[in-house]
Protein backbone atom coordinates (compact mmCIF):
# COMPACT_ATOMS: atom_id res chain seq x y z
CA UNK A 1 0.00 0.00 0.00
CA UNK A 2 2.73 2.38 1.07
CA UNK A 3 4.73 1.43 -1.97
CA UNK A 4 1.81 1.86 -4.31
CA UNK A 5 1.14 5.28 -2.85
CA UNK A 6 4.67 6.60 -3.32
CA UNK A 7 4.82 5.06 -6.74
CA UNK A 8 1.57 6.72 -7.68
CA UNK A 9 2.71 10.12 -6.45
CA UNK A 10 6.02 9.79 -8.24
CA UNK A 11 4.37 9.01 -11.51
CA UNK A 12 1.89 11.83 -10.99
CA UNK A 13 4.59 14.46 -10.63
CA UNK A 14 6.39 13.01 -13.61
CA UNK A 15 3.26 13.27 -15.68
CA UNK A 16 2.73 16.83 -14.57
CA UNK A 17 6.22 17.83 -15.66
CA UNK A 18 5.81 16.12 -18.96
CA UNK A 19 2.50 17.85 -19.50
CA UNK A 20 3.85 21.36 -19.09
CA UNK A 21 6.75 20.46 -21.32
CA UNK A 22 4.46 19.08 -23.97
CA UNK A 23 2.18 22.09 -23.81
CA UNK A 24 5.14 24.38 -24.43
CA UNK A 25 6.32 22.27 -27.34
CA UNK A 26 2.83 22.27 -28.78
CA UNK A 27 2.53 26.04 -28.77
CA UNK A 28 5.97 26.28 -30.28
CA UNK A 29 5.13 23.82 -33.06
CA UNK A 30 1.87 25.55 -33.78
CA UNK A 31 3.57 28.90 -34.00
CA UNK A 32 5.99 27.57 -36.58
CA UNK A 33 3.24 26.14 -38.81
CA UNK A 34 2.17 29.22 -40.70
CA UNK A 35 -0.80 27.57 -42.41
CA UNK A 36 -2.28 26.39 -39.13
CA UNK A 37 -1.64 29.78 -37.57
CA UNK A 38 -3.26 31.62 -40.47
CA UNK A 39 -6.23 29.26 -40.23
CA UNK A 40 -6.54 29.96 -36.55
CA UNK A 41 -6.67 33.70 -37.24
CA UNK A 42 -9.27 33.20 -39.98
CA UNK A 43 -11.42 31.13 -37.63
CA UNK A 44 -11.14 33.75 -34.91
CA UNK A 45 -12.06 36.47 -37.41
CA UNK A 46 -15.10 34.51 -38.62
CA UNK A 47 -16.25 33.87 -35.06
CA UNK A 48 -15.76 37.53 -34.22
CA UNK A 49 -17.80 38.47 -37.28
CA UNK A 50 -20.67 36.23 -36.19
CA UNK A 51 -20.54 37.59 -32.66
CA UNK A 52 -20.56 41.17 -33.90
CA UNK A 53 -23.81 40.42 -35.74
CA UNK A 54 -25.55 40.18 -32.37
CA UNK A 55 -25.04 43.88 -31.83
CA UNK A 56 -24.42 45.28 -35.28
CA UNK A 57 -25.06 44.43 -38.94
CA UNK A 58 -24.77 47.06 -41.71
CA UNK A 59 -28.40 46.44 -42.74
CA UNK A 60 -31.29 44.46 -41.35
CA UNK A 61 -30.59 40.95 -42.71
CA UNK A 62 -34.33 40.22 -43.02
CA UNK A 63 -35.47 43.48 -44.64
CA UNK A 64 -36.89 42.95 -48.14
CA UNK A 65 -36.40 45.64 -50.73
CA UNK A 66 -37.27 44.39 -54.19
CA UNK A 67 -36.24 47.71 -55.75
CA UNK A 68 -32.59 46.85 -55.09
CA UNK A 69 -32.84 43.07 -55.59
CA UNK A 70 -29.85 41.16 -57.01
CA UNK A 71 -27.42 44.04 -57.17
CA UNK A 72 -23.77 43.19 -57.66
CA UNK A 73 -21.27 44.22 -54.98
CA UNK A 74 -21.04 47.98 -54.63
CA UNK A 75 -19.88 50.56 -52.10
CA UNK A 76 -23.16 50.67 -50.21
CA UNK A 77 -23.56 46.88 -50.33
CA UNK A 78 -20.01 45.43 -50.28
CA UNK A 79 -21.17 41.90 -51.13
CA UNK A 80 -24.21 42.90 -53.14
CA UNK A 81 -27.85 42.14 -52.48
CA UNK A 82 -29.73 38.86 -52.78
CA UNK A 83 -32.85 37.78 -54.65
CA UNK A 84 -35.10 39.80 -52.31
CA UNK A 85 -32.85 42.83 -52.01
CA UNK A 86 -31.40 41.90 -48.64
CA UNK A 87 -27.81 42.90 -47.94
CA UNK A 88 -25.62 39.82 -48.37
CA UNK A 89 -22.86 40.98 -46.03
CA UNK A 90 -25.37 41.42 -43.22
CA UNK A 91 -26.85 38.03 -43.97
CA UNK A 92 -23.45 36.33 -44.02
CA UNK A 93 -22.61 37.91 -40.66
CA UNK A 94 -25.94 36.96 -39.17
CA UNK A 95 -25.83 33.50 -40.76
CA UNK A 96 -22.48 32.76 -39.16
CA UNK A 97 -24.24 32.11 -35.89
CA UNK A 98 -26.18 29.29 -37.57
CA UNK A 99 -23.45 27.74 -39.69
CA UNK A 100 -20.65 28.11 -37.13
CA UNK A 101 -22.82 27.83 -34.05
CA UNK A 102 -24.62 24.69 -35.15
CA UNK A 103 -21.37 23.05 -36.19
CA UNK A 104 -19.67 23.96 -32.94
CA UNK A 105 -22.49 22.78 -30.70
CA UNK A 106 -22.98 19.53 -32.58
CA UNK A 107 -19.27 18.75 -32.77
CA UNK A 108 -18.93 19.34 -29.04
CA UNK A 109 -22.02 17.28 -28.30
CA UNK A 110 -20.84 14.48 -30.56
CA UNK A 111 -17.45 14.55 -28.88
CA UNK A 112 -18.96 14.39 -25.39
CA UNK A 113 -21.14 11.39 -26.22
CA UNK A 114 -18.42 9.66 -28.21
CA UNK A 115 -15.70 10.22 -25.62
CA UNK A 116 -17.89 9.00 -22.78
CA UNK A 117 -18.82 5.86 -24.69
CA UNK A 118 -15.26 5.28 -25.87
CA UNK A 119 -13.80 5.55 -22.37
CA UNK A 120 -16.47 3.28 -20.92
CA UNK A 121 -15.91 0.70 -23.64
CA UNK A 122 -12.14 0.78 -23.40
CA UNK A 123 -11.94 0.89 -19.60
CA UNK A 124 -14.48 -1.78 -18.72
CA UNK A 125 -14.05 -4.01 -21.75
CA UNK A 126 -16.09 -7.21 -21.89
CA UNK A 127 -19.82 -6.90 -22.37
CA UNK A 128 -19.94 -3.12 -22.04
CA UNK A 129 -17.38 -2.90 -24.79
CA UNK A 130 -19.25 -5.32 -27.05
CA UNK A 131 -22.57 -3.52 -26.69
CA UNK A 132 -21.14 -0.03 -27.20
CA UNK A 133 -19.00 -1.03 -30.13
CA UNK A 134 -21.89 -2.82 -31.79
CA UNK A 135 -23.95 0.37 -31.58
CA UNK A 136 -21.01 2.31 -32.97
CA UNK A 137 -20.65 -0.15 -35.84
CA UNK A 138 -24.30 0.18 -36.74
CA UNK A 139 -24.07 3.96 -36.72
CA UNK A 140 -20.91 3.86 -38.81
CA UNK A 141 -22.65 1.68 -41.36
CA UNK A 142 -24.80 4.67 -42.27
CA UNK A 143 -23.38 7.13 -44.77
CA UNK A 144 -23.12 10.42 -42.83
CA UNK A 145 -25.22 12.67 -44.99
CA UNK A 146 -27.85 10.01 -45.42
CA UNK A 147 -28.28 9.52 -41.69
CA UNK A 148 -28.50 13.27 -41.28
CA UNK A 149 -31.11 13.53 -44.05
CA UNK A 150 -33.14 10.72 -42.52
CA UNK A 151 -33.00 12.27 -39.05
CA UNK A 152 -33.93 15.72 -40.22
CA UNK A 153 -36.76 14.26 -42.27
CA UNK A 154 -37.95 12.38 -39.21
CA UNK A 155 -37.62 15.00 -36.49
CA UNK A 156 -38.53 17.94 -38.67
CA UNK A 157 -36.60 20.85 -40.02
CA UNK A 158 -34.88 23.27 -37.71
CA UNK A 159 -31.82 24.16 -35.72
CA UNK A 160 -32.37 21.52 -33.03
CA UNK A 161 -32.82 18.61 -35.39
CA UNK A 162 -29.81 19.74 -37.37
CA UNK A 163 -27.68 19.69 -34.23
CA UNK A 164 -29.09 16.31 -33.30
CA UNK A 165 -28.41 14.92 -36.76
CA UNK A 166 -24.82 16.13 -36.96
CA UNK A 167 -23.86 15.08 -33.46
CA UNK A 168 -25.37 11.64 -33.93
CA UNK A 169 -23.49 11.14 -37.16
CA UNK A 170 -20.18 12.14 -35.60
CA UNK A 171 -20.08 10.48 -32.19
CA UNK A 172 -19.20 6.93 -33.35
CA UNK A 173 -15.82 7.97 -34.69
CA UNK A 174 -14.81 9.59 -31.38
CA UNK A 175 -15.93 6.48 -29.54
CA UNK A 176 -13.72 4.33 -31.74
CA UNK A 177 -10.67 6.59 -31.49
CA UNK A 178 -10.94 7.08 -27.76
CA UNK A 179 -11.50 3.39 -27.10
CA UNK A 180 -8.31 2.64 -29.01
CA UNK A 181 -6.31 5.14 -26.98
CA UNK A 182 -7.78 3.89 -23.71
CA UNK A 183 -6.91 0.30 -24.55
CA UNK A 184 -3.32 1.41 -25.05
CA UNK A 185 -2.96 3.11 -21.69
CA UNK A 186 -5.25 1.08 -19.48
CA UNK A 187 -2.48 -1.36 -18.59
CA UNK A 188 0.14 1.29 -17.84
CA UNK A 189 1.75 1.26 -14.42
CA UNK A 190 0.22 4.44 -13.11
CA UNK A 191 -3.31 3.25 -13.83
CA UNK A 192 -2.58 0.03 -11.96
CA UNK A 193 -1.11 2.09 -9.15
CA UNK A 194 -4.19 4.30 -9.06
CA UNK A 195 -6.37 1.23 -8.85
CA UNK A 196 -4.19 -0.19 -6.07
CA UNK A 197 -4.48 2.86 -3.85
CA UNK A 198 -8.23 2.55 -4.21
CA UNK A 199 -9.14 5.42 -6.51
CA UNK A 200 -12.68 5.04 -7.81
CA UNK A 201 -13.19 4.08 -11.44
CA UNK A 202 -14.82 7.41 -12.13
CA UNK A 203 -11.84 9.30 -10.74
CA UNK A 204 -9.37 7.21 -12.68
CA UNK A 205 -11.25 7.80 -15.88
CA UNK A 206 -11.59 11.54 -15.43
CA UNK A 207 -8.15 12.15 -13.97
CA UNK A 208 -5.94 9.73 -15.84
CA UNK A 209 -7.67 8.30 -18.85
CA UNK A 210 -9.42 11.37 -20.20
CA UNK A 211 -6.37 13.68 -20.36
CA UNK A 212 -4.53 11.08 -22.38
CA UNK A 213 -7.21 11.01 -25.02
CA UNK A 214 -7.48 14.79 -25.28
CA UNK A 215 -5.03 15.26 -28.13
CA UNK A 216 -6.81 12.75 -30.32
CA UNK A 217 -10.14 14.36 -29.52
CA UNK A 218 -9.07 17.91 -30.25
CA UNK A 219 -7.61 17.05 -33.63
CA UNK A 220 -10.69 15.09 -34.57
CA UNK A 221 -12.94 17.95 -33.43
CA UNK A 222 -11.14 20.35 -35.70
CA UNK A 223 -11.65 18.06 -38.68
CA UNK A 224 -15.24 17.54 -37.75
CA UNK A 225 -15.84 21.28 -37.59
CA UNK A 226 -14.74 21.38 -41.22
CA UNK A 227 -17.02 18.50 -42.06
CA UNK A 228 -20.12 19.63 -40.18
CA UNK A 229 -19.99 23.06 -41.76
CA UNK A 230 -20.24 21.27 -45.09
CA UNK A 231 -22.96 18.99 -43.75
CA UNK A 232 -25.05 21.75 -42.19
CA UNK A 233 -24.85 23.88 -45.31
CA UNK A 234 -25.58 20.93 -47.62
CA UNK A 235 -28.74 20.20 -45.65
CA UNK A 236 -29.61 23.88 -45.73
CA UNK A 237 -29.14 23.88 -49.48
CA UNK A 238 -31.37 20.82 -49.93
CA UNK A 239 -34.05 22.58 -47.90
CA UNK A 240 -33.65 20.22 -44.96
CA UNK A 241 -31.46 22.43 -42.76
CA UNK A 242 -32.11 25.80 -41.19
CA UNK A 243 -35.29 27.01 -42.93
CA UNK A 244 -35.42 30.35 -44.75
CA UNK A 245 -35.57 33.28 -44.20
CA UNK A 246 -32.84 32.55 -41.64
CA UNK A 247 -29.58 33.21 -43.48
CA UNK A 248 -27.68 29.98 -42.84
CA UNK A 249 -25.01 29.97 -45.56
CA UNK A 250 -26.22 26.81 -47.28
CA UNK A 251 -29.82 27.99 -47.11
CA UNK A 252 -28.72 31.24 -48.77
CA UNK A 253 -27.24 29.28 -51.66
CA UNK A 254 -30.42 27.24 -51.97
CA UNK A 255 -32.50 30.42 -52.05
CA UNK A 256 -30.40 32.23 -54.62
CA UNK A 257 -30.07 29.21 -56.87
CA UNK A 258 -32.85 30.20 -59.25
CA UNK A 259 -31.08 33.45 -60.12
CA UNK A 260 -27.66 31.91 -60.28
CA UNK A 261 -27.14 32.28 -64.02
CA UNK A 262 -27.99 35.96 -64.18
CA UNK A 263 -26.45 37.08 -60.87
CA UNK A 264 -23.94 34.48 -59.71
CA UNK A 265 -22.68 36.46 -56.72
CA UNK A 266 -25.78 35.49 -54.69
CA UNK A 267 -24.57 31.89 -54.76
CA UNK A 268 -20.83 32.36 -55.07
CA UNK A 269 -20.29 34.51 -51.97
CA UNK A 270 -21.88 32.26 -49.31
CA UNK A 271 -20.10 29.33 -50.95
CA UNK A 272 -16.74 31.04 -50.59
CA UNK A 273 -17.43 31.57 -46.90
CA UNK A 274 -18.35 27.91 -46.42
CA UNK A 275 -15.25 26.83 -48.30
CA UNK A 276 -12.86 29.08 -46.42
CA UNK A 277 -14.27 28.16 -43.03
CA UNK A 278 -14.13 24.45 -43.73
CA UNK A 279 -10.64 24.75 -45.21
CA UNK A 280 -9.41 26.69 -42.18
CA UNK A 281 -10.63 24.01 -39.79
CA UNK A 282 -9.06 21.27 -41.90
CA UNK A 283 -5.72 23.09 -42.00
CA UNK A 284 -5.87 23.76 -38.28
CA UNK A 285 -6.57 20.06 -37.74
CA UNK A 286 -3.53 19.17 -39.85
CA UNK A 287 -1.40 21.61 -37.90
CA UNK A 288 -2.57 20.37 -34.52
CA UNK A 289 -2.08 16.78 -35.53
CA UNK A 290 1.48 17.35 -36.55
CA UNK A 291 2.18 19.45 -33.48
CA UNK A 292 0.64 17.03 -31.03
CA UNK A 293 2.09 13.81 -32.28
CA UNK A 294 3.53 12.92 -35.63
CA UNK A 295 2.65 9.31 -34.92
CA UNK A 296 -1.03 10.15 -35.05
CA UNK A 297 -0.79 10.73 -38.77
CA UNK A 298 -1.94 7.29 -39.69
CA UNK A 299 -4.63 7.15 -37.05
CA UNK A 300 -6.51 10.33 -37.76
CA UNK A 301 -7.78 11.52 -41.02
CA UNK A 302 -10.01 14.15 -42.37
CA UNK A 303 -13.73 13.36 -42.43
CA UNK B 1 -28.31 -5.85 -40.41
CA UNK B 2 -31.39 -6.09 -38.20
CA UNK B 3 -29.98 -3.15 -36.27
CA UNK B 4 -29.81 -1.12 -39.44
CA UNK B 5 -33.38 -2.09 -40.24
CA UNK B 6 -34.52 -1.03 -36.78
CA UNK B 7 -32.79 2.33 -36.99
CA UNK B 8 -34.25 3.08 -40.42
CA UNK B 9 -37.68 1.96 -39.30
CA UNK B 10 -37.69 4.00 -36.10
CA UNK B 11 -36.35 7.11 -37.75
CA UNK B 12 -38.90 7.06 -40.49
CA UNK B 13 -41.78 6.02 -38.29
CA UNK B 14 -41.52 9.09 -36.11
CA UNK B 15 -41.80 11.35 -39.14
CA UNK B 16 -44.14 14.15 -38.22
CA UNK B 17 -47.31 14.39 -40.18
CA UNK B 18 -49.90 11.70 -40.51
CA UNK B 19 -49.49 9.83 -43.79
CA UNK B 20 -53.04 8.51 -43.62
CA UNK B 21 -54.41 12.02 -43.51
CA UNK B 22 -52.08 13.06 -46.30
CA UNK B 23 -53.50 10.42 -48.63
CA UNK B 24 -57.07 11.10 -47.66
CA UNK B 25 -56.69 14.77 -48.41
CA UNK B 26 -57.71 17.75 -46.28
CA UNK B 27 -61.47 17.31 -46.71
CA UNK B 28 -61.70 13.63 -45.78
CA UNK B 29 -63.77 12.62 -42.79
CA UNK B 30 -62.27 11.15 -39.66
CA UNK B 31 -63.65 7.67 -40.58
CA UNK B 32 -61.95 7.76 -43.96
CA UNK B 33 -58.64 8.58 -42.37
CA UNK B 34 -59.08 5.73 -39.87
CA UNK B 35 -59.87 3.30 -42.70
CA UNK B 36 -56.79 4.24 -44.62
CA UNK B 37 -54.72 3.90 -41.47
CA UNK B 38 -56.05 0.35 -41.01
CA UNK B 39 -55.35 -0.41 -44.64
CA UNK B 40 -51.72 0.67 -44.23
CA UNK B 41 -51.40 -1.27 -40.98
CA UNK B 42 -50.56 1.88 -39.05
CA UNK B 43 -53.06 1.16 -36.29
CA UNK B 44 -51.11 -1.79 -34.89
CA UNK B 45 -48.52 -1.44 -32.10
CA UNK B 46 -45.05 -0.37 -33.14
CA UNK B 47 -43.27 -3.68 -32.52
CA UNK B 48 -45.79 -5.60 -34.63
CA UNK B 49 -45.34 -3.05 -37.39
CA UNK B 50 -41.60 -3.59 -37.12
CA UNK B 51 -41.82 -7.39 -37.31
CA UNK B 52 -44.10 -7.16 -40.31
CA UNK B 53 -41.68 -4.74 -41.86
CA UNK B 54 -38.65 -6.98 -41.40
CA UNK B 55 -40.57 -9.94 -42.76
CA UNK B 56 -41.61 -8.13 -45.89
CA UNK B 57 -38.14 -6.62 -46.46
CA UNK B 58 -36.68 -10.11 -46.56
CA UNK B 59 -39.25 -10.98 -49.19
CA UNK B 60 -38.02 -8.00 -51.20
CA UNK B 61 -41.20 -6.10 -50.45
CA UNK B 62 -40.56 -2.55 -49.24
CA UNK B 63 -44.22 -1.57 -49.15
CA UNK B 64 -46.11 0.76 -51.42
CA UNK B 65 -45.26 4.33 -52.25
CA UNK B 66 -47.85 6.73 -50.90
CA UNK B 67 -47.38 9.21 -53.70
CA UNK B 68 -47.27 6.88 -56.67
CA UNK B 69 -49.29 3.97 -55.28
CA UNK B 70 -46.79 1.56 -56.83
CA UNK B 71 -44.52 -0.83 -54.91
CA UNK B 72 -41.50 0.99 -53.53
CA UNK B 73 -39.15 -1.60 -54.93
CA UNK B 74 -40.41 -0.86 -58.46
CA UNK B 75 -39.79 2.85 -58.01
CA UNK B 76 -36.30 2.16 -56.70
CA UNK B 77 -35.43 -0.27 -59.46
CA UNK B 78 -36.67 2.14 -62.11
CA UNK B 79 -34.33 4.87 -60.83
CA UNK B 80 -31.46 2.67 -59.74
CA UNK B 81 -29.69 2.27 -63.12
CA UNK B 82 -29.16 6.04 -63.22
CA UNK B 83 -27.56 6.11 -59.80
CA UNK B 84 -25.37 3.12 -60.57
CA UNK B 85 -24.28 4.71 -63.83
CA UNK B 86 -23.44 7.94 -62.05
CA UNK B 87 -21.65 6.20 -59.17
CA UNK B 88 -19.59 3.94 -61.41
CA UNK B 89 -18.62 6.81 -63.70
CA UNK B 90 -17.62 8.95 -60.71
CA UNK B 91 -15.63 6.18 -59.08
CA UNK B 92 -13.89 5.41 -62.39
CA UNK B 93 -12.93 9.04 -62.90
CA UNK B 94 -11.78 9.35 -59.29
CA UNK B 95 -9.61 6.24 -59.48
CA UNK B 96 -8.23 7.11 -62.90
CA UNK B 97 -7.10 10.50 -61.62
CA UNK B 98 -6.32 9.83 -57.97
CA UNK B 99 -4.14 6.74 -58.33
CA UNK B 100 -1.55 8.20 -60.72
CA UNK B 101 -1.52 11.48 -58.81
CA UNK B 102 -1.11 9.68 -55.50
CA UNK B 103 1.66 7.41 -56.75
CA UNK B 104 3.46 10.30 -58.34
CA UNK B 105 3.39 12.45 -55.24
CA UNK B 106 4.54 9.49 -53.15
CA UNK B 107 7.56 8.88 -55.37
CA UNK B 108 8.49 12.53 -55.73
CA UNK B 109 7.22 14.05 -52.50
CA UNK B 110 9.12 17.31 -52.78
CA UNK B 111 8.38 18.29 -56.35
CA UNK B 112 6.21 21.30 -57.06
CA UNK B 113 3.56 19.16 -58.72
CA UNK B 114 3.27 17.02 -55.58
CA UNK B 115 2.74 20.06 -53.43
CA UNK B 116 0.12 21.22 -55.86
CA UNK B 117 -1.57 17.82 -55.72
CA UNK B 118 -1.77 17.78 -51.95
CA UNK B 119 -3.12 21.32 -51.91
CA UNK B 120 -5.80 20.29 -54.38
CA UNK B 121 -6.78 17.27 -52.34
CA UNK B 122 -7.07 19.41 -49.24
CA UNK B 123 -9.28 21.85 -51.14
CA UNK B 124 -11.39 18.95 -52.31
CA UNK B 125 -12.10 17.96 -48.72
CA UNK B 126 -13.31 21.46 -47.87
CA UNK B 127 -15.42 22.29 -50.92
CA UNK B 128 -19.19 22.27 -50.51
CA UNK B 129 -20.12 19.85 -53.27
CA UNK B 130 -23.50 21.42 -54.08
CA UNK B 131 -21.78 24.76 -54.57
CA UNK B 132 -19.09 23.23 -56.74
CA UNK B 133 -21.82 21.64 -58.83
CA UNK B 134 -23.49 25.01 -59.34
CA UNK B 135 -20.21 26.65 -60.30
CA UNK B 136 -19.49 23.90 -62.82
CA UNK B 137 -22.95 24.34 -64.31
CA UNK B 138 -22.34 28.05 -64.54
CA UNK B 139 -19.01 27.65 -66.33
CA UNK B 140 -19.76 24.75 -68.66
CA UNK B 141 -23.46 25.17 -69.34
CA UNK B 142 -24.30 28.81 -68.94
CA UNK B 143 -21.09 30.46 -70.13
CA UNK B 144 -19.36 28.00 -72.44
CA UNK B 145 -22.57 26.19 -73.44
CA UNK B 146 -20.67 22.92 -73.87
CA UNK B 147 -22.73 20.71 -71.67
CA UNK B 148 -26.37 20.43 -70.61
CA UNK B 149 -27.02 21.71 -67.09
CA UNK B 150 -29.49 19.13 -65.86
CA UNK B 151 -31.42 15.98 -66.60
CA UNK B 152 -30.25 12.74 -68.16
CA UNK B 153 -30.18 11.44 -71.68
CA UNK B 154 -26.98 11.56 -73.63
CA UNK B 155 -23.44 10.92 -72.38
CA UNK B 156 -23.02 14.66 -72.20
CA UNK B 157 -25.51 14.80 -69.34
CA UNK B 158 -23.31 12.43 -67.39
CA UNK B 159 -20.10 14.45 -67.52
CA UNK B 160 -20.81 17.23 -65.03
CA UNK B 161 -22.51 15.16 -62.31
CA UNK B 162 -19.92 12.40 -62.45
CA UNK B 163 -16.99 14.84 -62.32
CA UNK B 164 -18.55 16.66 -59.39
CA UNK B 165 -18.98 13.42 -57.52
CA UNK B 166 -15.49 12.26 -58.49
CA UNK B 167 -13.95 15.42 -57.07
CA UNK B 168 -15.62 14.64 -53.76
CA UNK B 169 -13.88 11.26 -53.66
CA UNK B 170 -10.55 12.26 -55.12
CA UNK B 171 -9.11 14.18 -52.20
CA UNK B 172 -9.16 11.28 -49.80
CA UNK B 173 -8.24 8.72 -52.41
CA UNK B 174 -5.16 10.66 -53.51
CA UNK B 175 -4.00 11.14 -49.96
CA UNK B 176 -4.43 7.50 -48.99
CA UNK B 177 -2.72 6.34 -52.18
CA UNK B 178 0.17 8.64 -51.45
CA UNK B 179 0.68 7.54 -47.87
CA UNK B 180 0.23 3.84 -48.52
CA UNK B 181 2.61 3.87 -51.47
CA UNK B 182 5.15 5.72 -49.35
CA UNK B 183 4.76 3.20 -46.58
CA UNK B 184 5.01 0.25 -48.93
CA UNK B 185 8.10 1.71 -50.59
CA UNK B 186 9.93 1.88 -47.27
CA UNK B 187 9.38 -1.79 -46.46
CA UNK B 188 12.27 -4.23 -46.24
CA UNK B 189 11.31 -6.39 -49.17
CA UNK B 190 11.40 -3.37 -51.44
CA UNK B 191 14.92 -2.51 -50.34
CA UNK B 192 15.86 -6.13 -51.00
CA UNK B 193 14.32 -6.04 -54.45
CA UNK B 194 16.17 -2.84 -55.32
CA UNK B 195 19.42 -4.24 -53.94
CA UNK B 196 18.89 -7.37 -55.98
CA UNK B 197 19.07 -5.14 -59.04
CA UNK B 198 15.48 -5.35 -60.24
CA UNK B 199 14.63 -2.38 -62.39
CA UNK B 200 12.54 0.32 -60.80
CA UNK B 201 9.40 -0.23 -62.83
CA UNK B 202 9.27 -3.85 -61.86
CA UNK B 203 9.82 -3.11 -58.18
CA UNK B 204 7.10 -0.53 -58.29
CA UNK B 205 4.58 -2.76 -59.98
CA UNK B 206 5.28 -6.00 -58.22
CA UNK B 207 6.36 -5.00 -54.74
CA UNK B 208 5.14 -1.53 -53.99
CA UNK B 209 1.80 -1.14 -55.73
CA UNK B 210 0.58 -4.58 -54.82
CA UNK B 211 1.17 -4.06 -51.12
CA UNK B 212 -0.25 -0.57 -51.14
CA UNK B 213 -3.47 -1.68 -52.80
CA UNK B 214 -4.93 -2.97 -49.52
CA UNK B 215 -5.55 0.36 -47.78
CA UNK B 216 -6.58 1.90 -51.08
CA UNK B 217 -9.26 -0.71 -51.61
CA UNK B 218 -10.43 -0.32 -48.02
CA UNK B 219 -10.89 3.38 -48.56
CA UNK B 220 -12.71 2.77 -51.81
CA UNK B 221 -15.10 0.50 -49.94
CA UNK B 222 -15.65 3.00 -47.17
CA UNK B 223 -16.08 5.73 -49.73
CA UNK B 224 -19.15 4.01 -51.13
CA UNK B 225 -20.88 5.75 -48.24
CA UNK B 226 -19.79 9.23 -49.25
CA UNK B 227 -20.32 8.25 -52.88
CA UNK B 228 -23.97 7.42 -52.23
CA UNK B 229 -24.41 10.37 -49.89
CA UNK B 230 -22.79 12.69 -52.41
CA UNK B 231 -25.01 11.17 -55.08
CA UNK B 232 -28.06 12.44 -53.19
CA UNK B 233 -26.75 16.00 -53.40
CA UNK B 234 -25.34 15.77 -56.91
CA UNK B 235 -28.50 14.19 -58.28
CA UNK B 236 -30.61 16.90 -56.71
CA UNK B 237 -28.52 19.72 -58.14
CA UNK B 238 -28.36 18.23 -61.63
CA UNK B 239 -31.92 16.87 -61.54
CA UNK B 240 -30.41 13.48 -62.33
CA UNK B 241 -33.24 10.94 -62.08
CA UNK B 242 -31.52 8.51 -59.70
CA UNK B 243 -32.58 7.26 -56.29
CA UNK B 244 -30.88 10.20 -54.54
CA UNK B 245 -33.16 12.82 -56.01
CA UNK B 246 -36.06 10.40 -55.51
CA UNK B 247 -35.18 10.31 -51.82
CA UNK B 248 -35.29 14.07 -51.47
CA UNK B 249 -38.60 14.21 -53.35
CA UNK B 250 -40.10 11.51 -51.19
CA UNK B 251 -39.05 13.31 -48.01
CA UNK B 252 -40.70 16.52 -49.13
CA UNK B 253 -43.86 14.58 -49.96
CA UNK B 254 -43.71 12.65 -46.66
CA UNK B 255 -43.88 9.49 -48.70
CA UNK B 256 -42.29 7.60 -45.89
CA UNK B 257 -42.47 4.02 -47.20
CA UNK B 258 -40.57 5.25 -50.22
CA UNK B 259 -38.03 7.28 -48.22
CA UNK B 260 -37.59 4.41 -45.79
CA UNK B 261 -37.14 1.97 -48.65
CA UNK B 262 -34.53 4.11 -50.38
CA UNK B 263 -32.50 4.72 -47.23
CA UNK B 264 -32.63 1.06 -46.35
CA UNK B 265 -31.68 0.14 -49.88
CA UNK B 266 -28.66 2.43 -49.82
CA UNK B 267 -27.53 1.15 -46.43
CA UNK B 268 -27.83 -2.45 -47.58
CA UNK B 269 -25.84 -1.61 -50.68
CA UNK B 270 -23.17 -0.04 -48.47
CA UNK B 271 -22.97 -3.09 -46.20
CA UNK B 272 -22.83 -5.52 -49.11
CA UNK B 273 -20.13 -3.56 -50.92
CA UNK B 274 -18.01 -3.56 -47.78
CA UNK B 275 -18.40 -7.32 -47.40
CA UNK B 276 -17.27 -7.60 -51.00
CA UNK B 277 -14.26 -5.40 -50.20
CA UNK B 278 -13.29 -7.75 -47.37
CA UNK B 279 -13.50 -10.58 -49.84
CA UNK B 280 -11.30 -8.79 -52.37
CA UNK B 281 -8.58 -8.40 -49.71
CA UNK B 282 -8.15 -12.14 -49.79
CA UNK B 283 -7.66 -12.15 -53.54
CA UNK B 284 -5.03 -9.44 -53.45
CA UNK B 285 -3.17 -10.25 -50.27
CA UNK B 286 -2.50 -13.92 -49.61
CA UNK B 287 -1.65 -13.13 -45.98
CA UNK B 288 -5.26 -12.26 -45.28
CA UNK B 289 -6.70 -15.51 -46.56
CA UNK B 290 -5.98 -17.44 -43.39
CA UNK B 291 -7.42 -14.74 -41.17
CA UNK B 292 -11.06 -13.85 -40.80
CA UNK B 293 -12.02 -10.23 -41.09
CA UNK B 294 -15.00 -8.73 -39.44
Amino acid sequence: MELANTRYNNVLSQIKQEKTKRRRELLEALRKNKWALASLYIIIALCAMSLVSFIYTPYNPFQFNLAIARQPPSLSHPLGTDELGRDILSRIMYGGRYTLGISFISVTLGALIGVALGILAGYYGGKVDTVIMRIVDIMLAFPTILLAIALVAAVGQGVKSLILAISITTFPVYARLVRGTVLQIVNEDYITAAKLIGLSSYKIMVKHVLPNTMSVIIVQMSYYMGLSILLASALGFLGLGVPPPKPEWGTMIGGGRTYFFSTPHIVVIPGIFIFITSLAFNLLGDGLREALDPKLRGLLRRG
Amino acid sequence: MIGALLVVFLIMRILPGDPARLIAGPEASWEDVENIRKMLGLDKPLYIQFIEYVKSVFKGDFGKSIKYGTPVIDEILARLPYTILLAVAAEAIAVALALPLGVYSALKPNSTLSRFISAISLFGASLPIFWLALILIYIFSAKLKWLPSFGAGSWKHLILPSFTLALLLMGNLTRITRSSVMEAASMNHVTTAVAKGLDNGKVLRRHVLRVSMIPIITIMGLQIGSLLGGAVITETVFAWPGIGSLLIDSIFYRDYPLAQGIILFIVLAFVIVNLAVDFIYGLIDPRVRSRTWS
